[in-house]
């Protein structure tokens, strides 16, 4: 246990910094980037915290996880009540502790940031969660007694996860439905296991059964079962949908059908859930990178992933395709600069126009266009525009578009009473999450569109929040 | 998981198995088909769906044994078990009263072809049955099909039962003499239903096919299926797998489903050499609680809890 600190002593320690596998050795395999840091550095990253009275950075975080609070536990040494504390606002501390853009949440209000560098609070939060799964020890919160209500969550994203298990810890009786074979939607089919190892999303999943959450995979909610059907026939009382922003946008280029032109989604897929990149155990194909020249067009961290998951998949030249600059990249910084360190090139200001095949069908080369950038957009993004005559040929094998993603029509196009925009996404209210269908809520990436986990786990918790109070009066 | 409540060779690549999966056969819909894993760790493959009965709570899959999981699938039996099965996916037939309705189906594509017929039937069309296969033996469903058809065409390739040809030749002869045909359903090898759709372009004659591109969600999620029809690419698993014949493009179908013909080969090779790691991947059920007619089945690894 740690010795409490005067605040002049806190600030003298330095921000503790995360020991990671070596860019070049890192480059090459799927094990986990971020190691983790060890007892000590989390005792001197704790006690840096100021222990503010009106902390900020717990109104930094999308779900409030209570920072301070089990920051205090982690001095303490208390690491399994420092993960129960975190619980009680975020199901899924392991998860969030790695992917969460904590820069621009709670780290970025942190008030030490001011001056020094803002605590650490990501890398606690995946301390005290790695310390509950290497102890095989787990902090749960208390479940309040069992109302009778029973609530179907359409999806096993982070925005049903984390509904789920608001909703259970109020002790109503939750089912989560999920389309594919696996729980836990973009964390198990999109996030690489070197970013998130899947034996944690797996963990935080029976941490999750153990709340008597009931999942149930191979299900399409609108295919299998209607939300109708949820209702009338399988006696639930509620609907949460939180079916994410699961289909794929390509360029409508000419060459997109050509063999080794990929969305991320199902390279990501054929990578993550399928486990593509151990053809010794695993069926599922996927095209041969080794030696190969590989290209991603985008610059979000769905870009990030699949062009580093290329890169380990053994590509010999690994290339980010985007058509403004790195300063307009919406991947997180860390993304970024860990790509350029394990070797990734980056083709900012550039635009593919068409793509090249053999007489095989497959794609050789890229043909591109170089980009100037022009005045900031809608967006507040600077837009950019084609340099006339600057085209030229990139030989590639393999390149996957990652380009963002639209909403997946099949809960809507069978629940007709369900109000959509004009892009398709659900329309809900932003404070109840409810829909136009009595009953029905929505939230996460099929409302906001493609956003962050941790964005959807607040979405989720919202609703957990508003079906709670729809189950207990009834009122809508 | 899904027990296997019986399985039987239609002919001697093509096995036929009746699944439990209650949610399934209460909804699917002619030309549907689901998503099949074997064990954890197959591929995802796709595989339309022949009939199902409500009251028993099974579907019917009628597999060709072409690539290692379909030959792994073809050695199981009553009691085992498949550990993934998700659907009904993909849009339903459109079925209506079109008037003649002539049904084409080529070697295990009549498997396909069939549960449309039955439908096409029972909305009231005359239902005309082409069925070719290279040689006798490979003749599926032959007894099921001429139930449900007012007129049937037998062909091979070599004449070992029904006419010596092509199902193209026996389309071309029928419209031809005269027989007047306002929908074509084509289901079977490419090449095969892209002669079909060259049949009935010049007639305008309004023609359908199920294509079977490589999958993996099978819910419009990656993209992976994407095939071009009337020039805009369209996702078989949402959008189809039912389009026009006359507006697909079957060369760019052709040349996606050799997209991993290496590693399919080289899979199938280690396969062959030894199934025995796959076999035992594949979880079993004590079926004959609920099945006694399928028996006690000695020998086999016991597996996780069973549902539908």
């Amino acid at each position: 246990m740690a010795e409490p600190l005067k605040p002049k002593e806190r600030v003298k320690i330095p921000r503790q910094a995360m020991p990671e596998q070596p860019a070049l050795a890192r480059a090459h395999n799927f094990q986990e980037v971020n190691l983790g840091l060890q007892v000590v550095a989390a005792e001197h990253e704790a006690q840096r915290c100021l222990t503010c009275s009106d902390p900020k950075c717990v109104q930094g975080c999308p779900v409030g996880v209570k920072i301070r609070d089990f920051v205090e536990l982690v001095l303490s040494g208390d690491y399994l009540q420092a993960a129960a504390k975190i619980r009680e606002d975020n199901i899924l501390p392991a998860v969030t502790g790695r992917v969460c853009p904590q820069e621009n949440q709670c780290e970025g209000a942190c008030v030490l940031g001011n001056r020094f560098s803002p605590l650490a609070i990501g890398n606690l939060e995946r301390f005290v969660a790695d310390y509950e799964r290497a102890t095989g020890q787990v902090g749960l919160p208390t479940l309040a007694p069992p109302t009778g209500k029973k609530v179907a969550i359409v999806g096993s994203g982070p925005a049903g996860l984390s509904c789920a298990g608001d909703l259970a810890i109020q002790g109503h009786k939750v089912t989560v439905f999920e389309a594919l074979h696996e729980i836990g939607g973009v964390l198990l089919y999109g996030i690489p296991e070197f970013r998130l190892p899947k034996d944690i999303v797996r963990q935080e999943v029976d941490n999750m059964r153990k709340l008597g959450i009931d999942f149930q995979t191979n299900v399409v909610i609108g295919k299998t079962v209607t939300v109708d059907e949820l209702f009338d026939e399988e006696g639930f009382h509620a609907v949460f949908v939180a079916t994410g922003a699961g289909l794929p946008r390509f360029l409508n280029l000419p060459g997109e059908h050509l063999g080794g032109v990929y969305s991320a989604n199902e390279f990501l897929t054929r990578v993550n859930l399928m486990k593509a990149y151990d053809p010794s155990h695993y069926d599922e194909p996927i095209y041969d990178c080794r030696g190969r020249n590989v290209a991603v067009v985008g610059g979000g961290n769905t870009a990030m992933d699949a062009i580093r998951s290329a890169l380990r998949l053994g590509a010999k030249n690994a290339y980010v395709i985007y058509r403004r600059g790195e300063e307009e990249m919406p991947a997180r910084r860390e993304e970024l600069h860990h790509a350029q360190d394990e070797g990734v090139q980056f083709l900012t200001l550039h635009n593919p126009i068409e793509f090249l095949g053999d007489a095989r069908g497959y794609l050789r080369a890229v043909r591109l266009t170089r980009m100037a950038l022009g005045e900031p957009d809608a967006s507040g993004r600077r837009s950019s525009a084609p340099v006339p005559d600057s085209e030229f040929e990139l030989p590639l094998d393999v390149v996957i578009i990652a380009v963002g993603t639209g909403a997946n029509p099949l809960v809507q196009s069978t629940t007709p009473d369900l109000r959509l925009n004009k892009w398709g996404y659900i329309i809900a209210d932003e404070e109840s999450l409810r829909t136009s269908k009595r009953g029905v809520f929505a939230g996460g990436d099929i409302v906001s569109g493609s956003a962050t986990v941790i964005l959807a786990m607040g979405a989720g918790r919202k609703a957990a929040r508003s079906i709670h109070q729809f189950l207990c009066d009834g009122a809508w | 998981m899904f027990p296997i409540v019986q399985a039987r060779f239609l002919s001697p690549d093509v096995k036929q198995f009746r699944i439990e999966a209650p949610r399934i056969a209460r909804k699917r819909k002619a030309g549907q088909f689901v998503i099949v894993r074997l064990h954890e760790y197959g591929e995802r493959i796709p595989l339309t769906i022949s009939d199902s009965d409500e009251s028993d709570g099974t579907i019917t899959l009628v597999v060709q044994g072409i690539g290692k999981t379909t030959r792994l699938m073809n050695q199981l039996e009553a009691g085992d078990a498949v550990l993934d099965l998700v659907g009904p996916l993909g849009e339903p037939s459109h079925v209506d009263r079109f008037g003649t309705v002539v049904v084409i189906g080529g070697g295990v594509g009549t498997a396909i072809a069939y549960p449309t017929a039955v439908a096409m039937k029972q909305a009231g069309n005359r239902v005309i049955s082409i069925l070719g296969a290279r040689t006798a033996e490979l003749l599926i469903l032959e007894q099921e099909v001429r139930a449900t058809s007012d007129e049937l065409h037998l062909l091979t390739d070599d004449g070992s039962r029904g006419e010596r040809g092509f199902v193209t030749q026996k389309l071309q002869e029928l419209l031809d003499g005269g027989t007047e045909v306002n929908l074509v359903l084509a289901i079977g090898p490419v090449p095969m239903m892209k002669a079909v759709a060259d049949v009935t372009r010049p007639r305008a004659i309004k023609t359908i096919v199920s294509l079977n591109p490589i999958m993996v969600d099978g819910t419009g999620m990656c993209g992976g299926c994407r095939v071009q029809v009337g020039g805009a690419s369209k996702f078989a698993c949402v959008d189809g797998p039912e389009f026009d014949a006359h507006a697909v493009d079957f060369q760019i179908l052709m040349q996606r489903n050799s997209l991993y013909k290496e590693q399919e080969r080289a899979a199938l090779a280690r396969f062959e050499a030894d199934p025995t790691p796959d076999r035992e991947h594949v979880a079993h059920c004590h079926l004959e609680q609920q099945h006694p007619a399928a028996g006690p089945r000695a020998g086999v690894r016991e597996g996780g809890e069973c549902r539908g």
